[in-house]
């Protein structure tokens, strides 16, 4: 029995409502919420960096100035949760589709769920050492 | 005695659905999903982890990737893609939660105004970059 029968039948004394619902509490339910969050964070990213990146029309220098600050530690930081933001929204898209069209879609629609997780942290493991190595070493490493 | 009834359906059905937009937008979603993937994720490599990542973009780093077609293509397709597929996500999300229909259309005429700006912008800047455009001070 997995986790979110048992919840079910937890709450159902509460409110009937909570019975026979297939989606609400469910994991699929929260791979949805988390779509909608990265997918929003990152289209109000998009709109900054269009307009840092329009800079290049102003001046090499007004350009650089802004870039720099992409490279403090900070943001360096933030720039791994945007490339985990935007992985995620990626992945779960992928996932999406093939509840959509393929026909073992909705029936595997957890493991799929499971199996993008588990090649997020695949593949966000070396990728925040890649983003973050040379913050840390300037940080801690002397040089 | 017959017991008088409300039709049970209107006579005519309500006008029909005008044209297909959502259905267009559904299938754009998934559509630009799918090019976003190689688009994005390529683009965040290249710039985010590849070869010291963003610690060696800077103005000359922009112009030796806008000499090549290649790239300006690359960015051009992802600029519009993205955009609109970001747009129409956030359509969708002010279309869930605004409560009241004003709220609902000043929501959506900020998101359409930026949505203009950014690709105007954008698009303006792949298309006039200019590497020799003189420093400032």
């Amino acid at each position: 029995m997995s986790d979110s029968a048992i919840a079910t039948e937890q709450v159902a004394p509460r409110g009937s409502r909570r019975t026979g619902t297939l989606y609400r509490g469910d994991p699929g339910m929260w791979s949805w919420v988390a779509h909608r969050i990265t997918g929003v964070l990152t289209f109000f990213f998009l709109f900054a960096h269009v307009l840092d990146t329009a800079l290049v029309r102003v001046s090499p220098n007004a350009y650089d100035e802004i870039i720099e600050t992409y490279k403090t530690p900070v943001v360096n930081l933030l720039e791994v949760g945007l490339v985990g933001a935007v992985l995620y929204h990626a992945l779960n898209g992928l996932r999406v589709l093939l509840v959509d069209f393929w026909k073992h879609g909705p029936r595997l629609q957890k493991p799929m769920l499971w199996t993008i997780l588990g090649i997020w942290v695949v593949v966000m493991i070396p990728g925040t050492y890649f983003m973050l190595e040379r913050t840390v070493r300037e940080m801690f490493g002397g040089n | 005695m017959t017991l008088a009834l409300d039709k049970p359906r209107a006579p005519r059905r309500p006008a029909a659905r005008r044209g297909n937009f959502e259905l267009v937008s559904w299938v754009f979603m998934r559509v630009s999903g799918l090019a976003l993937i190689v688009l994005v994720l390529g683009h965040l490599f290249i710039m985010n982890i590849l070869d010291g990542g963003v610690h060696r973009i800077n103005f000359a780093f922009v112009a030796g990737r806008w000499s090549s077609p290649f790239w300006q293509v690359w960015d051009l397709l992802m600029l519009w893609l993205a955009e609109l597929h970001g747009a129409n996500g956030l359509r969708t999300v002010i279309n869930d939660y605004a409560r009241k229909d004003g709220t609902r259309f000043w929501l959506k005429i900020m998101l359409y105004v930026s949505v203009v700006l950014i690709l105007f912008l954008g698009t303006y800047v792949i298309f006039t970059f200019d590497a020799t455009i003189p420093t400032t001070h």
